[in-house]
């Protein structure tokens, strides 16, 4: 359970949390029409004339926009519905050409499903937990307004009218904002594995309804106000902040939570009223008559079924069992590039614990250096495997395995051309280290005999001085076993 | 030399093919006689040019041996119908001066078949009406007067009313007409022609403007039954683009034309017996059962238990999608915007949609808003489509026991202009025979059968099962030979 | 049931139609009337009977994935999508300022 408690006046109060999580879905043309879906287009190219309302247009799905949307159903472990329906949902607005979004409220393509939060004790969720979601839907998304090109007039632009969207929403089932953060960018990543959203936020490919209610510890649900278009994981956290503060000190006050549309400032970190949009409500749902019941067969099924990828979960667990470490699981876990990176250079056989420590260290500390994402990386996990097999074999010692990497970095060229073009290849040739040794001890012979004599602390300055000497080439634990030896 | 315009589209098709007179002689004729005939105002758009530019074609085609199937045959097209460069406006203020950049399936369909375009044809706005008074550009006037030496101007039918008006004219062969709730069948039977709607899907529904997506069906009007066969043949076909299109290969209906019903079974309605109904149209529907037993059929009687309930159905189901399909008429994106000094959006939505559209259809888009709001969308809408449900039953279990049913078409001949305008619900009332086989998606047609005491056509409805336009048409084509329907309104326009 | 003047200003005002008092008045007659008439369906016994959904055995089709296959569909016709707008501007749909 969360202990995350607003403390007001009359004692600590529990915030009840759910989040409804517009996502667009990967697809090339839109949800009903055969206009493009790139973003950043020329205002209004990518508009149909279905797109745009004319008269007697009619919408046909998109066989991928529904493919994707069940294939994310059983990311999420959810219902699949072999019968839904396309419903109207009917209100005016300059955004909206058709009068009506197509949407589905009485027949979703996917019902009941649930994802994990991992436990994060430094944020306060000191267990797993579970987060209900109660559907899927799949729906139209609309155009976009334009307010400051002209002193008197608004700009339509309809080039996202009627894009597809996943309308997948949770459960009220988050109880602090560090649960809800961790809610999207789960759902982000399941998303991103499956391929069927980009989890651009930035883009508005994901955005958030955020739904906020508080209540004393044990009581019933309290009146919850609802928070749109939240585009990014920091402001649905902060919006969870501010209203569940907002709304405590409403209620302390002797006021009252109405439910009610709120739109989020991030310049002033608040929310306040849509006033606008507040006309009475009444969307007049119906099912749309230009469309049938949209039915699945089994063989669509199978294949949305077989195309999933291995999730982050799952994916997590072989790590875990491979015996990399909880912390190395999640971060490699976390973004599918990184992930599907990392299994490439598994596949190219690099031992898991070694190739996730220089993956998490190494590669991710140049990378972030470079300011490059893993996807751009400018070694291949063929490489890397190479290098860490070096390693592995004892050709190289770890610290010419960083140099190597380095002038691999620089160059584009293999490691293993690397070591041998500088030869920086690690010698266990016993005479020649031996010989290095003897001159050391002959040069430190008072250091020798402080040894002797006890402290044997100084075992370190001997091993830095023959590594040095040899040019850290010397097979490290073949250079203990001599030195071990010479110094009796 | 014969009037070229009292040809048929069979006629013309196969006198040009024949070489019995050029296409441009049959389109100037047809464009003679609607530039004569403003007083019927069945046209919004006349487009001369056009019907020239496919008869030159059509010539050009015959000499070339590459004639299409309705080569030479001029047509008119329902203003409902979307028709690329040519103004489209549904009779509706809200979309005067609107000129698409698109051409519906349908009239595309048409044109490719070797047809050209006299017009576009006036009609109830948005199809939303029984008689033609609803049209923003004026009432079309029905060609027939009745025989009492008055001279009141009659109703052609609604909503294809230009269609109507425009072929009893004679002022076109054939047209387009769309029907939702009997406005090609109705309109059909007022002037003394005949009109198909076929089975739901059969015609695409793209680049129509909707009235109500479930219902709303593309068909021909036209003289006889074997013109309504061609024409069908050149709309009906499968559409991707429009979703609840049918997948089906189109028969070859006029090759298969036959009157001889041996074997068939007609069935007969036992609730379309309304008490009170003009003995005229009872008279005329026992005249037609002995037709098709004449022509071999046997004729059995039949309930249709949910028939009372069919038109309070449909005026649940076709305003509430009215309302919404209407919605994208906001004086945003094309058409009128009427945007007082100062108003904002919301304003101008308003204003706009109270300017540009006219009282019936503000009237449906308010029913249709109140049944689908919150509260009263399962008393309603839901209880009407579960009424759907029994009424395609109630249909089902009859073509157990018959291969076609037959009724009037409408409970009434035409009627005067402003008879039944100031009540809504009476003008409803005309469609009772109509709705049940626009509600079931069945295909269903209005053949000319008789002339009542006041002179006025009267016409026989026969309903088929879906997807057997030829059962229907050969129905027709039965009553058609025996009735020998072959009055015409006098001119005087 | 039946409906009072408020309702009727209601509905307008969902349905985007401005109307005068006089047109509320006459209307609200007119709506009575088609509504009493249609409240007869309730009737009709419906139990067990599902709501009409497809009215011909039918099922619904998707499409492909493919951008612009068809010009009639397809996007990239931004003159013939603004052709006929009130208030076309560089490329834009004016519409009067919209406040948030």
């Amino acid at each position: 359970m969360s202990d995350y408690r607003i403390k007001g006046e009359t004692g600590e109060w529990e915030v009840v949390i759910g989040l409804e999580v517009h996502a667009q879905v990967t697809s090339n043309a839109k949800l009903f029409s055969g206009a493009a879906t790139a973003f950043g287009a020329e205002p209004n190219t990518q508009v149909s004339l279905i797109d745009a309302a004319m008269p007697g247009m009619l919408p046909v799905p998109n066989r991928e926009c529904i493919r994707q949307a069940v294939r994310t159903g059983m990311a999420i472990e959810a219902q699949i519905n072999k019968w839904s329906r396309f419903d109207r949902k009917n209100y005016f607005y300059a955004d909206l050409p058709q009068g009506y979004q197509i949407s589905q409220l009485y027949h979703p393509l996917v019902g009941e499903g649930s994802l994990t939060i991992a436990a994060d004790e430094k944020a306060g969720i000191p267990g797993d937990k579970v987060i209900g979601i109660e559907r899927i839907h799949v729906e139209q998304d609309a155009g976009k307004l334009m307010h400051d090109q002209h002193p008197t007039m608004s700009y339509v632009d309809l080039n996202r009218s009627g894009v597809a969207l996943m309308e997948i929403v949770s459960r009220p089932d988050m109880r602090s904002p560090a649960e809800a953060g961790a809610y999207v960018r789960k759902l982000r990543s399941i998303l991103r594995y499956v391929g069927s959203c980009d989890g651009n936020m930035e883009e508005g490919s994901m955005r958030a309804d955020v739904n906020v209610s508080v209540r004393k510890p044990g009581d019933e649900f309290g009146t919850r106000t609802e928070t749109k278009n939240v585009n990014s994981v920091r402001f649905v956290m902060a919006v969870i902040e501010g209203e569940a503060k907002r709304q405590v000190e409403l209620i302390e006050s002797g006021g009252t939570v109405v439910q009610e549309t709120r739109l989020y400032d991030p310049d002033r970190n608040e929310t306040r009223s849509m006033r606008s949009k507040e006309d009475a409500h009444d969307y007049r749902y119906f099912p749309d008559p230009d469309l049938l019941p949209l039915e699945l067969d089994d063989a669509f099924l199978a294949e949305c079924r077989e195309s999933l990828p291995e999730l982050p979960d799952a994916k997590r667990a072989r790590y875990l069992a491979a015996g990399i470490s909880p912390y190395n699981a999640d971060v490699l876990t976390a973004e599918v590039e990184a992930a599907r990176w990392f299994d490439t250079l598994l596949e190219a056989g690099a031992k898991p614990v070694a190739a996730a420590n220089w993956v998490t260290s190494e590669l991710f500390g140049a990378l972030n250096r470079m300011g490059r994402d893993i996807s751009d990386s400018p070694v291949s996990p063929a490489h890397a495997a190479e290098l860490l097999g070096l390693v592995a074999d004892g050709t190289i010692s770890g610290t010419i395995a960083k140099a190597v990497f380095e002038k691999m970095l620089e160059s584009g060229d293999a490691a293993g051309v690397i070591v041998e073009r500088d030869g920086l290849k690690q010698t266990s040739d016993t005479g020649a280290i031996e010989a290095e040794i003897a001159k050391i001890l002959t040069a430190n012979a008072d250091k020798v005999e402080q040894y002797k004599g006890g402290k044997e602390a100084l075992f370190g300055f001997f091993v830095g001085q023959t590594m040095k000497a040899m040019q850290g080439k010397a097979n490290p634990q073949v250079v203990n076993e001599l030195l071990k030896k010479a110094l009796g | 030399m014969t009037d070229l315009t009292n040809l048929t589209v069979a006629q013309i098709r196969d006198g040009h093919r024949a070489g019995d007179f050029s296409a441009v002689e049959v389109a100037e004729a047809f464009n003679a006689n609607v530039a004569g005939a403003k007083a019927l105002n069945a046209f919004i758009v006349e487009t001369p040019e056009h019907a020239l530019a496919a008869a030159k074609a059509a010539d050009a085609d015959r000499s070339a041996g590459t004639l299409k199937p309705l080569s030479g045959v001029p047509i008119g097209m329902k203003d409902l119908f979307a028709t690329n460069g040519v103004q489209t406006t549904a009779a509706s203020h809200m979309l005067e001066g609107f000129v698409p950049r698109y051409e519906s399936t349908v009239s595309a369909k048409l044109w490719d078949a070797g047809c050209g375009m006299l017009g576009k044809l006036n009609l109830d706005q948005f199809a939303m009406g029984s008689s033609n008074e609803t049209s923003y550009f004026g009432n079309v006037i029905s060609p027939w007067k009745r025989n009492d030496g008055g001279n009141a101007a009659l109703a052609p039918g609604g909503s294809s009313g230009g269609s109507s008006s425009a072929i009893a004219a004679r002022l076109c062969p054939a047209a387009t007409g769309t029907d939702t709730g009997g406005s090609i069948r109705q309109p059909a039977a007022f002037v003394g022609i005949s009109g198909i709607k076929p089975t739901y899907g059969r015609c695409s529904r793209w680049g129509i403007v909707a009235f109500a997506s479930s219902l709303d069906q593309a068909g021909p009007m036209a003289r006889d039954v074997m013109d309504c066969a061609i024409m069908l043949e050149n709309m009906a076909g499968f559409d991707p683009k429009d979703a609840t299109s049918l997948d089906m290969a189109v028969p070859n209906w006029e090759a298969a034309l036959s009157s001889d019903l041996k074997g068939k079974k007609v069935g007969i309605p036992k609730e379309y017996r309304l008490e009170g109904i003009d003995p005229d149209i009872d008279a005329m529907w026992d005249a037609g059962i002995a037709m098709l037993k004449d022509a071999g059929a046997e004729v059995v009687e039949i309930s249709l238990p949910h028939t009372k309930y069919a038109l309070p159905a449909y005026y649940i189901i076709a305003p509430a999608e009215a309302s919404s399909n209407l919605a994208r008429y906001d004086g945003v994106r094309y058409g009128l915007r009427d945007l007082p000094q100062g108003a904002g959006l919301q304003d101008m939505y308003a204003a706009t949609r109270a300017d540009g559209f006219g009282p019936e259809v503000k009237r449906r888009i308010m029913i249709g808003t109140y049944v689908l709001s919150a509260g009263f969308y399962d008393a309603y809408y839901t209880q009407a489509q579960k009424v759907r449900t029994l009424i395609a039953r109630d249909f089902e279990q009859a073509f157990a026991s018959c291969d076609v049913i037959l009724a009037p078409t409408a409970p009434s001949a035409a009627f005067g202009l402003g008879e039944k305008t100031a009540d809504p619900l009476s003008m409803y009332l005309n469609d009772v025979f109509a709705v049940p086989a626009s509600l079931a998606g069945l295909p269903a047609m209005s053949v000319p059968a008789a002339l009542n005491r006041e002179g006025l056509p009267l016409g026989l409805q026969i309903i088929g099962k879906a997807f057997d336009e030829q059962g229907v048409l050969n129905a027709g084509l039965a009553i058609e030979e025996r009735a020998g329907f072959n009055a015409r309104a006098e001119k005087w326009w | 049931m039946s409906i009072d003047q408020a309702t009727v200003r209601k509905i307008a005002s969902l349905a985007r139609i401005a109307i005068s008092d006089a047109e509320a008045a006459a209307m609200e007659g007119e709506l009575n009337g088609i509504l009493g008439w249609v409240e007869q369906l309730g009737e009709v016994d419906v139990t067990g009977v599902e709501p009409m959904t497809a009215v011909i055995p039918n099922h619904l089709r998707l499409r492909d994935d493919v951008v612009d296959a068809d010009p009639l569909t397809g996007g990239n016709r931004r003159d013939d999508v603004l052709a006929n707008a009130p208030a076309p501007q560089h490329g834009f749909f004016g519409v009067p300022k919209v406040i948030e």
